[in-house]
């Protein structure tokens, strides 16, 4: 077992008193740059960056990936308590988190979503320590066919079982992709539907459209609702931790299948996002309650957070065996790597074993840190919900303008962060779902990006995605789990039928 | 104990004030007043966005600016949005942008209204260099085994990974069709690494990546460089694999591929500043070429490190647009 002793040389690097204080440092930074939407941890581990020049590579690293963890972490707590994703991986956790806050259960929600994170995190991590060569031999396989058939499969598990009318559905959807579509197409390398304005070129982007659409858009709706917080009536208990605790091993299989998904899309590398989203539809067709998801359903917190921190963490791995990012926040921190004359790649883990076992060792203790630190704060910030509305509200709209302008330093980006808020709205009223927009505006680029090369490379043959067994199974899966509701939609009709024939008998 | 404390605050801000003059003592002229914005016309990650945050942190790190330097990430239409930032801050001293080729290709091939004759040049920092890489499993062993297999093959059954479209990767590759006489089929990729894994897993059949984004590849035995883009071969004996360093690669035109490109990592301000403030900053990257950090950096990343200011550099700008130019029209890559 050549890994544990490497293991255990990495914390000896790892477990200095000056290593630990970077690690605390960058968990607390990490945490508030989670929390502050559009800010996102790649902009921060961007900023920070050049500050770690001075600092030897390992520590430097630890501190920042410590605020990358910090900024997982993070990104739950805005969405739960107020409905705006502070990270595009939080998105799917504002499903049924956001209304176990209003429900009064915010200090639930919180720990089940840090717990989850922590928990995914913990088992991406024991598989970068024991698997890391194979693994990365496995991401290569994925040239474009690949990935499409993973989009693919991210959007087949999550539609076609929502409660709205499948039209509607397909109508947010169709939004979401047009407006995926905006500025520079880059198969083409030519500008689309920018109307001839240099606003537009850059596109919609993601982070901006959800601030406005869930954050902005409940606020207008709660304002019409009677101005007050339908939550706070919260009590601030810090036994809340352990009672949620016990609560949550019954969600074992939901959290398994969530690792699985994160740790896949980690390394593939299709990121934390759609793994959220993924991780998040499949419990929800899953789960025994999964029509009640949506409601409050603390599954509903569980499988996305775990998702997007196993994929988060595994993220890191290609990173270092590959030198491809699988996440922003790992691109700026792979150029870190190449600036502190480090060499990401196969040959990482060969010459610069103390920088990687010291940073691997530094996941295990970071994420415990991590843990502990966000856990004592769920009291408090369960407790921000009993602040009046008329008070916390006019905040709220700051921290989304400012979370808008900060995601590419734009003030076009805030107009547009209030007209997403207004469409919000009326998707609200007009009982249209915000999740398949978002979805599609999320994944539409890459989706569309990963099928035009592969077009590319077959000369225009569909032929391509059943190419070989990983495609092939991929796509299969995909859509047999797209045809599952139809198959039991159809099953359900012919038991009706029979119900009736034996009534009328 | 305040008092003492101011006292000691005043002492340390005079020696600093005294520090800073002996050392700019030939710049009592013009200095930032307030932070410097440093625009990647690229997102955050990639070849610019590095260099330009190495510099950030050098410049840190050695005090060679009293004010600080902040980059921010501008890279909207392939990286219209930053030039159109820089373009549009008419006579502000305090923002300086960094180039990637989109320089010439995003106006040409989109059709957004600038040029780098809006913008005040600087200076040239470095020139990055291409390497033809194949895998090191196929049976081609140099370029010209490579150049014979694509001529013998069918139009558009070699297929060549490449970072965006209408950019860079795109105008090598169409230049190579051009020598070869044979299309190649052409794959826009995000970024550079993810080019050079494609390549690695057997996806494509070669690639046009700089060396920083291959040179990891290249050293685990994975892939092979074939022939570098440039007129002479890169100067960096240095061992870099058991057998090879950078300067074993031969220049394609030796193997009888007459193709030259190198990407412009330079300079440039808004218009309407005065030759004062440009000197500021071509003293400040001039002392920051000279640190060691500097010389490490660019031998990692096999740059070819002429640097060029003034006219010099004004006529290597101009020249190379008309090459971008002629080359895209060829190509049919002009907005229409």
């Amino acid at each position: 077992m050549e890994e544990i002793s490497n293991l255990m040389h990495g914390f000896a690097v790892a477990l200095t008193w000056k290593n630990l204080l970077f690690m605390f440092v960058g968990i607390l930074l990490g945490v508030l740059i989670g929390v502050l939407p559009g800010l996102g941890g790649a902009n921060g581990v961007a900023i920070l960056l050049p500050l770690t020049f001075t600092m030897p590579p390992t520590s430097a690293i630890i501190m920042l990936s410590c605020i990358y963890w910090g900024a997982l972490f993070g990104g739950a707590i805005t969405s739960i308590l107020f409905n705006i994703p502070g990270e595009p991986w939080s998105v799917a956790t504002t499903f049924d988190g956001y209304p176990m806050a209003q429900k009064g259960h915010a200090g639930e929600a919180l720990t089940a979503a840090f717990t989850s994170s922590f928990v995914g995190a913990l088992v991406a991590v024991v598989l970068i320590t024991f698997l890391a060569p194979l693994v990365a031999k496995f991401a290569l396989k994925f040239g474009p066919p690949e990935y499409f058939a993973i989009q693919l499969l991210t959007f087949c598990s999550f539609i076609g079982m929502g409660r709205e009318p499948p039209l509607k559905t397909l109508a947010a959807m169709m939004l979401g992709f047009a407006l995926a579509a905006v500025g520079l197409d880059t198969v083409t390398g030519t500008l689309r539907m920018t109307f001839g304005t240099t606003h537009l070129l850059q596109g919609f982007d993601f982070l901006v459209a959800v601030i406005g659409l869930f954050g902005l858009g409940e606020i207008l709706i709660t304002m019409e609702e009677g101005l007050s917080f339908k939550g706070k009536s919260a009590k601030i208990d810090p036994k809340i931790v352990l009672r949620t605790w016990a609560k949550l091993p019954k969600y074992w299989v939901t959290s398994l299948r969530s690792c699985a998904i994160g740790c896949w899309m980690g390394i593939t590398p299709g990121g934390a996002t759609p793994a959220s989203f993924m991780s998040y539809g499949m419990a929800r067709r899953f789960s025994k309650t999964g029509e009640k998801f949506g409601d409050g359903e603390i599954e509903g917190v569980v499988a996305p957070e775990t998702a997007a921190h196993a994929a988060g963490t595994s993220a890191l791995l290609p990173m270092l065996t590959l030198g491809i990012p699988g996440s922003p926040t790992a691109a700026v921190l792979l150029g870190g790597l190449l600036i502190w004359g480090l060499q990401p790649g196969p040959l990482l883990f060969v010459e610069q074993k103390e920088f990687v076992w010291g940073l691997i060792a530094s996941m295990y203790l970071g994420n415990i840190v991590g843990l502990l630190i966000v856990l004592t704060t769920v009291p408090w910030w369960a407790a921000i919900l009993r602040i009046p509305f008329s008070i916390i509200a006019p905040v709220i709209v700051v921290i989304c303008a400012i979370g808008a302008y900060t995601v590419h330093n734009n003030m076009f980006d805030v107009v547009m962060m209030l007209v997403f808020g207004v469409v919000g709205y009326l998707f609200k009223k007009l009982k249209y779902p915000l999740a398949p927009l978002v979805l599609a505006l999320v994944l539409g680029d890459m989706a569309e990006t990963a099928f035009r090369q592969s077009m590319l490379l077959s000369n225009g043959s569909m032929t391509i995605f059943f190419s070989n067994w990983l495609v092939g199974s991929i796509v299969t899966l995909a859509l047999v789990i797209l045809c599952y509701p139809l198959f039991t939609w159809f099953t359900g009709r012919l038991r009706e039928k029979e119900r009736r024939a034996t009534e009328a008998r | 104990m305040g008092e003492q404390l101011f006292r000691r605050a005043v002492v340390a801000a005079g020696v600093a004030a005294g520090l800073a003059v002996a050392s700019f003592p030939a710049l009592a002229a013009w200095e930032p007043t307030k932070p410097v914005e440093f625009v990647v016309p690229a997102g955050t990650g990639g070849g610019a966005d590095q260099m330009a945050r190495f510099v950030q942190g050098v410049v840190a790190k050695h005090n060679l600016m009293k004010q600080p330097l902040i980059v921010v990430n501008k890279s909207g239409g392939a990286g219209a949005e930053g030039f159109l930032e820089v373009k549009n801050a008419k006579g502000d001293p305090h923002k300086i942008i960094i180039t990637l080729s989109n320089l010439f290709t995003t106006p040409l091939a989109t059709g957004v209204p600038f040029n780098w004759k809006d913008l005040t040049p600087v200076a040239m920092l470095a020139l990055d260099e291409f390497v033809l890489w194949v895998n090191s499993e196929s049976a081609y062993k140099t370029a010209g085994d490579y150049i014979n297999a694509v001529k013998a093959g069918n139009a558009g059954q070699f297929k060549m990974a490449g970072t965006g479209s209408k950019q860079e990767d795109q105008i090598i590759t169409v230049a190579l069709e051009k020598v070869v006489g044979k299309k190649l089929t052409y794959i826009p990729f995000k970024g550079g690494g993810d080019v050079a894994v494609q390549l690695v897993g057997k996806h494509v059949d070669s690639t046009v990546n700089n060396p920083i984004e291959a040179v990891a590849h290249w050293r685990s035995g994975a892939l092979r460089p074939l022939c570098v883009f440039d007129g002479k071969p890169m100067p960096y004996p240095a061992k870099v694999t058991a057998t090879q360093s950078w300067q074993d690669i031969p220049t394609c035109k030796s193997a009888g591929v007459d193709v030259e490109y190198t990407m412009l990592r330079g300079i440039f301000m808004p218009p309407g500043v005065s030759q004062e403030q440009v000197d500021f900053y071509i003293d400040l990257f001039k002392k920051v070429r000279a640190l060691p950090e500097w010389t490490k950096y660019t031998e990692d990343a096999a740059f070819n490190t002429t640097f060029m200011t003034g006219k010099e550099y004004v006529d290597w700008v101009t020249k190379a647009e008309a090459t971008h130019k002629a080359l895209m029209q060829e190509a049919g890559f002009l907005a229409k």
